[in-house]
């Protein structure tokens, strides 16, 4: 089950990445419209940051290759935003709020040269956006998960960039955060931004997203969610992950008492 | 006079090795500034041994390219074999100056490059180590035009890519994404520590270049919040550390490199202290404001 888009702004064709030999991601293609939130969605190892960090440049693939813009990644690398998982930096780095909010603009500054006024404008709107403005002299070390990731999402933001890669943006942040996160995220698509974000709760991946790219090492399914995103594609993802299965089944019951929903 | 140059130079070496230092320990690489000034040693001899002479160009280029090979091979085993960071600086350092003592063991036992000197260095003999043009005109000792010239070169370095080592220190995934070289940062950075390290050593010694590179960035991570401001405690560090351990081992009339690399232990362990001791309250205060 692969939908592709009529005019994509991502495509990623005949991807195949591997670490030390080991294929973790086999002949993914799919294309991706623009102005959509597309989750990346999939049990663990299924490569679902792999593929983010391939799509970014971050790792060689063994094969195929991957169009943003119907461009190679390096020549739009101004117009692409990237969010690593919060995980990935020592949140002890002395740094304050609005120092990290300020690298998002580092790429637009260009080598040897300093952020200027502007730069520090802009930054400081992006902090209000994400509601963190109060916290920009803070010391990194003193955010909650919440507050990290609701700064590194100003620091993409900093970046005005078209396509935005979020690597589970929603991991470990609290509800409030969340409901923040997601709506920064539509008003963001309404504004003609394109967003992918890497994914691993089921439930709420259906109402979140748009587009879904169903991943399992391979390409599951990948398409509108409606359609895309079935019991019978879900169960072909996770099937044989006996661990995962209770979630499926929570899934498939939620949608056969939709009362229950919420 | 001899004081104020044995001072001066102390104090170009710890502020040089200061402020790299500061970005390595940011980057969990301090082991790597400790490789790096024992790796220089085969470098340096076999420079010697090409060139025949003890000039600082061929010695700084021989220990540069080492400096640089071993730091290549740290990543290389680290990549390609999945060996954890510090397990293949232990391998690399070690065999790089074992092969160094056994250059100089085998080809150039005669002349007054040695293991102790490539160790201990002697700070002592900076104010007799003399400058002389060509006609006679005596300019000051040589280390510290050398110095304050490596000095200079670190400083620029420092200040035209602070945004880049900055971020690749703090973020290599999200700078890669910007487009932004994290290999050629990380080169550049090493380059720098080797060219400081091998400049500074014939004057101080490997242990003290080791204690300078580390020794005033931990104090000063201690003590502040902000990189900047890191980098400024480092260098007032690195002055106070040259000229009290100068008086320190005047006093006990002792080894200055020494007393040098106790004070910089003293420092971290005299912060540290302070800072347990006053820590119960700056938690407390730190948690109220998170919670509030």
């Amino acid at each position: 089950m692969i939908i592709h888009a009529q005019q994509p702004i991502v495509e990623v064709h005949d991807l195949t990445v591997s670490y030390a030999r080991k294929p973790v991601l086999w002949g993914v293609d799919f294309t991706l419209p623009s102005g959509c939130i597309a989750g990346i969605v999939g049990p663990n190892g299924a490569g679902k940051s792999t593929l983010l960090k391939t799509i970014m440049g971050l790792i060689p693939p063994s094969s195929g290759y991957i169009k943003l813009f119907d461009r190679p990644v390096d020549e739009v690398r101004s117009r692409v935003s990237y969010v690593p998982q919060r995980e990935s930096v020592d949140w002890d780095f002395p740094v304050s709020v609005l120092d990290v909010v300020l690298m998002g603009r580092y790429g637009k500054v260009g080598l040897l040269r300093n952020t200027g006024a502007r730069d520090q404008a802009i930054a400081r709107d992006c902090l209000d956006k994400v509601g963190m403005a109060a916290f920009a002299k803070r010391q990194i070390s003193q955010l909650s998960g919440g507050q990290q990731q609701r700064v590194f999402l100003a620091r993409a933001l900093a970046q005005e960039s078209d396509i935005y890669f979020m690597d589970e943006p929603f991991a470990g942040v609290d509800a409030a955060t969340e409901q923040a996160i997601i709506g920064l995220l539509r008003e963001m698509a309404s504004a003609g931004k394109t967003i992918i974000v890497v994914h691993h709760d089921l439930q709420s991946a259906r109402t979140y997203f748009d587009w879904i790219i169903l991943l399992n090492m391979r390409l599951v399914a990948a398409g509108p969610t409606d359609q895309a995103f079935t019991d019978e594609t879900i169960q072909q993802a996770y099937g044989g992950r006996l661990n995962l299965l209770s979630q499926v089944g929570d899934v498939m019951e939620k949608r056969a008492f939709p009362s229950r929903e919420n | 006079m001899i004081a104020f140059w044995i001072i001066l130079t102390g104090a170009l070496v710890a502020v040089t090795c200061g402020l790299l230092g500061c970005f390595l320990i940011l980057r969990k690489m301090s082991m790597v500034g400790d490789a790096i000034s024992h790796a220089v040693l085969p470098g340096i001899v076999i420079a010697f041994l090409l060139s025949g002479s003890r000039e600082t160009l061929p010695m700084l280029l021989g220990a540069g390219a080492t400096g640089l090979l071993a730091t290549f091979l740290i990543e290389y085993f680290h990549r390609r074999a999945g060996l954890q960071t510090d397990a293949a600086i232990g391998v690399t350092f070690t065999f790089l100056f074992a092969v160094g003592i056994i250059l100089i063991s085998a080809f150039a036992g005669k002349v007054d490059i040695d293991q102790d000197c490539v160790l201990y260095g002697e700070i002592a003999y900076v104010p007799i180590d003399l400058w002389v043009t060509a006609n006679g005109t005596i300019m000051g000792p040589r280390p510290v035009y050398i110095l304050s010239v490596v000095l200079l070169v670190v400083s620029v370095f420092i200040k035209l890519g602070y945004k880049e080592l900055k971020l690749t220190s703090f973020d290599p995934a999200f700078a890669s994404a910007l487009g932004i070289s994290t290999a050629l940062w990380h080169y550049l950075l090493m380059a720098a520590v080797s060219f400081t390290t091998v400049s500074s050593f014939e004057s101080v010694g490997a242990i003290l270049v080791i204690a300078f590179l580390i020794g005033p960035p931990a104090t000063a991570y201690l003590l502040t919040h902000d990189l900047k401001h890191m980098l400024a405690i480092t260098v007032v560090l690195a002055i106070f550390i040259s000229f009290t351990g100068y008086w320190m081992a005047y006093w006990l009339n002792a080894s200055i490199a020494g007393c040098m690399a106790v004070i910089t232990g003293g420092c971290f362990v005299g912060v540290f202290s302070i800072r347990q001791l006053i820590k119960p309250k700056g938690s407390q205060a730190i948690t109220n404001e998170v919670m509030a």
